[in-house]
């Protein structure tokens, strides 16, 4: 069941980022890494700022990540969660990636207040034919 | 870096500004606010339309110098500049980039200003306010060109992360992290604010006093920002006008001398920039004060754009007025308030002024060197001006009298 209601704005893949929308579909979740270097790099563009080569790879990771820092929105910022605040955006460190960092949703159910540091992984959100989105929930 | 060449050789000298209003309730078109701050800049400057020969813009402003040129009759527009970047990022830029045409001699007279009628397109506050217009339910995110919107949008949208206020929201959630700031210190900004705008009747929010617990007790928006940690929603538009230190001599109000000006940033996109509980002002500063010479120390009163309460604190830190992580504790006690060692956004900002992406806070900066501010600092000789922190670019600019 999709996290938010229907009619959220969808992500339209592009010639830079078909490839991980595509890994997200299958349930991978990767992050797109130099061919040349072995730079992370998110979010996805077609050229590594770090040796410039535009060979690059959709790496598989692990989907264990940490949370580096987060909103609890309460005042709805689209008319279709006016009645679905308040919800949690996260922002998660994934340490087999570098630490590069990923925006999501915390959707687990649990009370516990959230806490920068908190260890989480990932589960997916099937929200259209070819959109699936990464979500996280917290490690027990 | 060879450094810009602009200290003393460019003053400010004319200053305009339409009447602010909340959003949707401007008697102009967005246009007509542009048309109406730029005349009355030139007027202010003891100058004649058709003087002007160049503009200087941010924020991807809709209105464009030919459109300006065509409906205020200026005979030649010899030179215009437009700052990437959506919001405040530019606005201190605008101005170094209109000091720079001056000083190459592409143009005489430059006007930098900025019109923002949020009720006659998207607002800034809601998602989609960055492409100026609004998003309906279902409609497909564009990609393509990795603009500010874009590198964000597919990436941040599709997870209810859609406005500023949560962006930023997210940032200061880190800076109380490692630094222990709070809530309450952040009040501390928004009371100041509102406090100056007291005095100042041109302020939306004049005639509305505020105090710590009214902060404390309004309602959350986007953790840890509540309402009035949050800039207003205005309609309305300012400008300046540049010209040399040589023409400026020759004209009625009292020159405002450039001491300098730096625009930029480190890479920053999507939650991945690596100073992240900052205003990213870091290197921006460390240029500014190079070509300024003189230290945060010398500064007698600041204007610090105020989109949200808690990044006046991390551009004050970046700019060097206190350490890192330190910021919370230096807004505390009136330092930042009339009176106190640091005035800052002595109009009340944009937080209690207008939101005119920070072009007010420019003009109050130019008021202050005047002697005419509605809250004076007592013999305020040099001005910080920076304009929107938190994204990229980002800029700032000194004045001196």
């Amino acid at each position: 069941m999709p996290y938010f209601p229907p009619g959220m704005p969808l992500p339209q893949p592009t010639q830079d980022d078909a490839g991980w929308w595509e890994a997200c579909r299958r349930h991978e979740l990767t992050i797109q890494r130099c061919a040349g270097c072995g730079a992370f790099r998110h979010t996805p563009r077609p050229v590594c700022f770090a040796c410039r080569s535009f060979e690059f790879i959709w790496q598989p990771v692990s989907g264990r990540g940490r949370i580096f820092s987060y909103t609890v929105a309460h005042h709805p910022p689209h008319p279709v969660l006016r009645d679905r605040v308040p919800y949690t955006v996260i922002v998660v460190e994934l340490p087999d990636a570098d630490n590069v960092r990923l925006i999501s949703n915390l959707v687990d159910d649990r009370d516990a207040p959230v806490e920068i540091g908190q260890e989480v992984e990932v589960v997916w959100d099937d929200l259209a034919e070819n959109i699936s989105l990464p979500l996280f929930r917290r490690l027990p | 870096m060879d450094q810009l060449k602009i200290a003393d050789r460019v003053a400010i000298v004319g200053i305009g500004e339409t009447e602010y209003t909340r959003w949707g309730r401007a008697a102009k078109s967005e246009f007509g606010l542009a048309c109406e701050a730029i005349l009355k800049a030139v007027a202010d400057a003891g100058l004649t339309i058709d003087q002007v020969d160049g503009f200087a813009g941010y924020s991807a402003d809709r209105n464009d110098p030919i459109a300006i040129a065509a409906a205020l009759g200026i005979p030649q527009v010899r030179y215009a500049s437009m700052v990437w970047g959506g919001g405040g990022g530019g606005s201190a830029a605008a101005v170094g980039n209109a000091a720079a045409g001056i000083v190459a001699g592409y143009a005489n007279y430059v006007v930098a200003f900025r019109a923002l009628a949020q009720g006659q397109f998207g607002r800034f506050g809601q998602a989609g306010g960055y492409s100026g217009k609004g998003r309906t339910a279902g409609e497909r995110i564009p990609g393509g060109a990795f603009t500010y919107s874009s590198m964000h949008g597919p990436f941040s949208y599709p997870f209810g992360l859609m406005t500023p206020a949560q962006h930023l929201a997210m940032y200061m959630r880190r800076h109380m992290h490692l630094y222990g700031t709070t809530s309450r210190q952040m009040g501390a900004v928004a009371v100041a604010a509102r406090k100056h705008a007291q005095y100042n009747t041109r302020a939306v929010m004049y005639g509305r006093p505020m105090t710590i617990e009214d902060h404390q007790n309004s309602r959350l928006i986007a953790d840890p920002f509540r309402l009035l940690d949050c800039c207003l929603e205005t309609d309305g538009a300012a400008a300046v006008v540049l010209t040399s230190a040589e023409r400026a001599r020759d004209l009625p109000q009292r020159p405002v001398y450039l001491m300098g000006a730096a625009q930029g940033g480190p890479q920053f996109g999507a939650h991945n920039q690596e100073h992240y509980a900052s205003g990213n002002f870091r290197e921006v500063a460390r240029d500014l004060w190079a070509q300024c010479g003189i230290q945060p120390k010398d500064v007698d009163v600041a204007q610090i754009y105020d989109h949200f309460t808690g990044h006046v604190i991390t551009s004050l830190e970046d700019h060097g007025f206190c350490g890192l992580g330190e910021g919370g504790a230096f807004v505390e006690g009136g330092r930042i308030e009339i009176g106190g060692e640091l005035p800052i956004n002595t109009s009340g900002g944009n937080l209690s002024e207008a939101y005119v992406h920070g072009f007010g806070l420019a003009v109050e900066g130019v008021r202050q060197l005047r002697g005419t501010s509605t809250c004076q600092v007592p013999d305020a000789e040099i001005c910080l001006v920076a304009g929107g922190a938190a994204s990229a670019p980002v800029s700032s600019f000194v004045i001196r009298r």
